[in-house]
């Protein structure tokens, strides 16, 4: 090892503000220097946080900088590298100190899922075995699969993507059910609005998810797995490529593996643009080589899954958590989170809020605690007007609601929802009729047009809205807006219809009174809608 | 033509399991035609994967990462989802849909830029993002996104 090491974040959020440039830059300083014997660069995932710059740290120092511009790399190597002492000019402010101090008790305590992320070079397997890295897969290789299958389930580890389906659960069902040929799915679609979360643990820890799928596909005897990804995400799909060519080489992947007998196929599907194949099934139907429409269920995915085999689909997330279930035992992991809802999330902090990033704590941390406490509060120093908890199928909440802890049972209880772990923060500059407007309409263009109740209800939907967000809505609208939700709630063919009224119906609910005072208005009270005067034009004719 | 599309569809083949590789395969003859798939692509397609020409052509139609006009040197997608709506996506959408003079789902005349929506891309740490072909900008302003107009148009000239 060398005496130095520098960390540089180099997931997708960083690589957009010149995280690659520095690197480069960086290496070059230190070529020209000749210190190449002394300074070692490593690339890394997420560190969490992104305030408007690219987030470098130097170890053994376990000093923090910002870097916004090339000068900066330079004022860090000529003062903390050449001469030893800190750059005090970049040194995270205190805010920010403290929020890493903060990540920093993080690690200590809750970082279950992002172990590695932001620690290791996601290009080196070799890296992740340092940490332990496929332990539990060789652990799990010398149990019996249904002992792998009871320890998931007295973990009580609840699907990650939204619905908090118990794991073992569905592992039991697709173990159970007899066929020639099993499969492991990974539902690396993400494309829930404000989730990045998935994009970030596989960009900065790739062989955590290869690990939990081989474990998954020894526990319900399947021996092959795909991993499902959005065709857009460009760095993840590269760096997991390479992970998994890298898991071949050394044995983790392919014929009889750690030579136990068991063997595993991994491969890559693209999706192509589309928010519904985040539906299992019709994920499923993607991979086979058709449009993302949903299935009919039952029968569910672990009887009759892709290409009418047994089939285990799980977020990314979940099956990361799997080798660490694996490794130090349930009794550890629900030492975690609720009752019912152990361990910890990954929440993807976003809009209007001071430190957007990822941030992992136990479940049941409230709402308040992410937005201010991990969050730092309200961006430019506005007040807090809503936040939009789970994604845009979640719930938008007022103030009054922070105070809820977040976990599977949050939105029965309390009406708040931990969907995928958005924690979408919104100022008071903001209109909740312009708000509703943006999110049906993301329905209705992701609407598949498979089912009546979801096409025509967002289509009918946005038309309201729009209506109203334009000054010309009329008394009985808020009464049409509650029906077409309902509706589409009971009456949808799959689970993003039936999630239509869980946005609308909440900001409904929780800001009555702004949508209220849009009609029969002379302008919008927050003045974000553009109103259209229809009788003035009236009269200039 | 036809050789360089039976040579994706060989290389997808070593990967096939059954029916899957026709999105994979989709992706990479968009990317040979630059950003859209034609139709002789598409009866090639059909022939050699033992596919449909209906089936091709719903699945073509249905992800929004495909096309099967030719688009626009340019392909420039904004993201109209909720966390980039707040922090000023609707500035810039209005913003390049001016730059540009035209409308979500239109080309430019001189075939340059073509301007789509596209749902979140995953980047909302720094947020509001713009897409131009497979590259990512992020934290942009109406300012920026004019200033990147411009230079493209500069480049292609």
């Amino acid at each position: 090892m060398k005496p130095i090491t520098v960390l540089v974040s180099v997931d997708s959020n960083s690589v957009l503000l010149g995280a690659r440039h520095f690197l480069n830059y960086l290496r070059d300083l230190v070529y020209d220097h000749n210190l190449g014997d002394v300074v070692e660069i490593l690339e890394t995932g997420s560190m969490g946080v992104y305030p408007e710059g690219v987030i470098v740290s130097i170890l053994p120092d376990n000093v923090f900088y910002l870097v916004k511009t090339e000068e900066d790399v330079r004022t860090i190597f000529e003062e903390h590298i050449l001469k030893g002492r800190r750059a005090s000019r970049l040194l995270l402010d205190e805010g920010k100190v403290k929020s890493s101090v903060e990540i920093e008790r993080l690690t200590q305590e809750t970082r279950v899922v992002l172990k590695n992320v932001g620690e290791i070079d996601p290009t080196d397997i070799e890296e992740y075995i340092a940490r332990d890295g496929y332990f539990a897969l060789a652990k799990a290789l010398q149990m019996r699969p249904e002992e792998v299958i009871e320890e998931v389930k007295r973990s009580g580890l609840r699907g990650r993507g939204g619905a908090g389906f118990p794991t073992g659960l569905k592992w039991e069902f697709t173990a159970k059910t007899k066929s020639d040929q099993k499969y492991v799915l990974c539902n690396a679609d993400e494309g829930e609005p404000g989730t990045f979360k998935d994009r970030l643990i596989m960009e900065g820890d790739p062989h955590s998810l290869i690990e939990g799928m081989v474990i998954a596909g020894y526990a319900v005897g399947a021996t092959k797995g795909y991993i499902y990804i959005r065709g857009e995400y460009y760095g993840s799909i590269e760096i997991l490529r390479k992970a998994i060519e890298q898991a071949y080489e050394y044995g983790f992947l392919g014929e009889n593996i750690l030579g136990s007998g068991f063997s595993f196929d991994l491969k890559i599907r693209l999706g192509a643009g589309a928010y519904v194949a985040g539906e299992e099934t019709a994920l499923i139907e993607s991979i086979e080589g058709k449009p993302a429409k949903p299935r009919l269920k039952p029968p569910y995915p672990p009887t009759y899954g892709l290409f009418g085999k047994p089939t285990v689909v799980n977020n990314v997330e979940t099956f990361v958590n799997v080798p660490r279930i694996i490794l130090n035992g349930a009794d550890w992991f629900r030492s975690f989170g609720t009752p019912s809802s152990p361990g910890t999330k990954v929440f993807s902090l976003v809009g209007n809020v001071v430190r957007k990033g990822i941030v992992e704590v136990p479940m049941g941390t409230t709402v308040r605690d992410l937005v201010f406490r991990f969050g730092g509060g309200v961006e430019k120093g506005r007040q807090l007007k809503m936040v939009q908890t789970g994604g845009s199928a979640g719930t938008f909440i007022g103030p009054d609601k922070l105070d809820v802890p977040l976990d599977f049972d949050s939105y029965g209880k309390y009406g708040v929802s931990i969907g995928s772990g958005v924690i979408l923060v919104i100022d008071d500059t903001h209109c909740a009729v312009d708000l509703a407007l943006t999110v049906m309409r993301f329905f209705e263009h992701e609407s598949c047009g498979k089912c009546t109740p979801c096409r025509e209800g967002t289509r009918m939907a946005v038309d309201i809205l729009t209506r109203i967000s334009r000054g010309q809505g009329r008394e009985e609208d808020l009464e049409l807006l509650r029906e077409i939700a309902k509706n589409a709630g009971e009456a949808s063919f799959c689970g993003m219809g039936q999630s239509v009224p869980v946005p609308l119906l909440s900001i409904l609910d929780n800001f009555e009174e702004e949508f209220r005072a849009h009609i029969g208005a002379e302008r919008c009270p927050v003045g974000v809608c553009e109103f259209v005067r229809t009788s003035k034009k009236l009269k200039v004719k | 033509m036809r050789e360089a599309i039976l040579e994706v569809i060989e290389k997808a083949r070593k990967t096939a399991e059954e029916r899957d590789i026709l999105i994979n395969t989709l992706h990479e003859i968009q990317r040979m035609f630059g950003n859209f798939v034609p139709p002789e692509a598409i009866e090639v397609i059909s022939e050699e994967l033992k596919v449909p020409l209906s089936r091709v052509y719903e699945v073509l139609t249905f992800y929004t990462m495909f096309s099967t006009k030719k688009r626009g040197k340019y392909v420039v997608r904004v993201c109209e989802s909720l966390p980039c709506h707040v922090e000023g996506g609707r500035e810039i959408v209005r913003a390049l849909k001016e730059e540009l003079g035209i409308d979500f789902g239109q080309t430019t005349p001189d075939g340059l830029f073509t301007l789509e929506t596209t749902s979140c891309l995953g980047l909302c740490g720094v947020a509001p993002v713009i897409m131009v072909n497979d590259e990512y900008f992020g934290n942009v302003t109406p300012e920026k996104v004019r200033e990147l107009v411009k230079k493209m148009r500069g480049d292609a000239r």
